[in-house]
């Protein structure tokens, strides 16, 4: 059975503050490198999902929906290796 | 009246909930993550601490225990639930509470003693406080920045469901004291029904003058006397 790489991108929402993100910020910004205005941090997850299993995409979604974000301040994106 | 404290893997405080009602004198058990049996409890309490390690995000690994089904059934058909530190993560994550609770503003864990004022002394957890009063209780987390959409902020101040605020000792909501950068000072806040509480502050931490306070135990004298009168409401 072959399986289908998902790989999920959870981001912060835009508005949302990220500290940490603020934080990467400043300390890139202290090590010299001025030009970097702003970063955001996220996370990323790799599925290995049976590729056979009939709806992947939409079963995919809902894992990120209930799990693999909070959708009151994340945002996320699936793309599936071809 | 029967306490139910639930266990987590990670969970660190549910002794010191366990101890805090034997103080009161009332029944207390412990429920395990595994199990979906709530053993006839009256209340359940969620404890502080890291489920599951923290993985993910706070919260987000427990809400799918066995016991957490029927914790959010128990609390949908009404069940008193406090979710405390962790536990309000886990109420959080689970929907039963809304908003999120974030990384502090600060990025730091921070362990000590603030102070609270009671916004709302209406329901089952802060009905043996005055209006307006001022608990000292401790805090210790990472994740405790409460965040929350600008209209559903909104609708939890015209709901009254914001029980508790960060304050300085004499009552003043300052941004000093705010530990965590939460939103309008947010410390704890109730559904809309007001039968789940979820608080980032530890009352069972600050249960015994030796500790440092007894203010913690106002939260579980309330929930003892909403329990009584109700079932003296319901006997006929």
């Amino acid at each position: 059975m072959k399986n289908k790489k998902a790989v999920v991108y959870v981001r912060l929402k835009d508005g949302v503050l990220d500290p940490q993100g603020i934080t990467i910020q400043r300390a890139i910004s202290n090590m010299g490198y001025d030009m970097v205005k702003s970063v955001r941090s996220g996370r990323f997850f790799e599925l290995e999902v049976e590729a056979n299993d009939g709806g992947i995409e939409r079963k995919v979604e809902e894992i990120c929906g209930k799990l693999l974000a909070n959708p009151v301040i994340e945002n996320y994106q699936v793309e599936f290796e071809k | 009246m029967k306490f139910g404290v639930v266990t987590f893997p990670g969970s660190n405080c549910d002794y010191d909930a366990y101890a805090a009602v034997k103080l009161i004198g009332e029944d207390v058990e412990f429920l395990w993550h595994q199990s979906d049996d709530l053993k006839g409890s009256d209340v359940i309490i969620l404890p502080g601490g890291f489920s599951y390690g923290d993985y993910l995000r706070s919260g987000a690994i427990a809400r799918f225990s066995p016991i957490m089904k029927s914790v959010i059934k128990f609390a949908n058909e009404g069940g008193l639930v406090i979710g405390i530190c962790n536990g309000f993560q886990v109420l959080v994550e689970s929907g039963l509470l809304p908003g999120a609770l974030m990384r502090n503003e600060h990025l730091r864990f921070s362990c000590k003693y603030i102070h609270l004022r009671v916004e709302n002394t209406a329901g089952p957890f802060t009905n043996e406080c005055r209006p307006g009063e001022i608990l000292k209780i401790p805090i210790a987390h990472k994740d405790g920045n409460y965040y929350n959409f600008q209209g559903d902020l909104e609708k939890l101040k015209a709901g009254k469901q914001i029980l508790f605020r960060y304050c300085d000792k004499d009552g003043n909501i300052t941004p000093e004291s705010n530990p965590n950068g939460s939103m309008y000072n947010i410390a704890g806040i109730t559904n809309e029904k007001g039968n789940i509480v979820g608080m980032m502050p530890h009352p069972e931490r600050a249960v015994e003058e030796v500790l440092g306070s007894a203010d913690g135990l106002k939260v579980f004298l309330s929930i003892r006397k909403y329990i009584m009168e109700r079932v003296g409401v319901e006997k006929p």
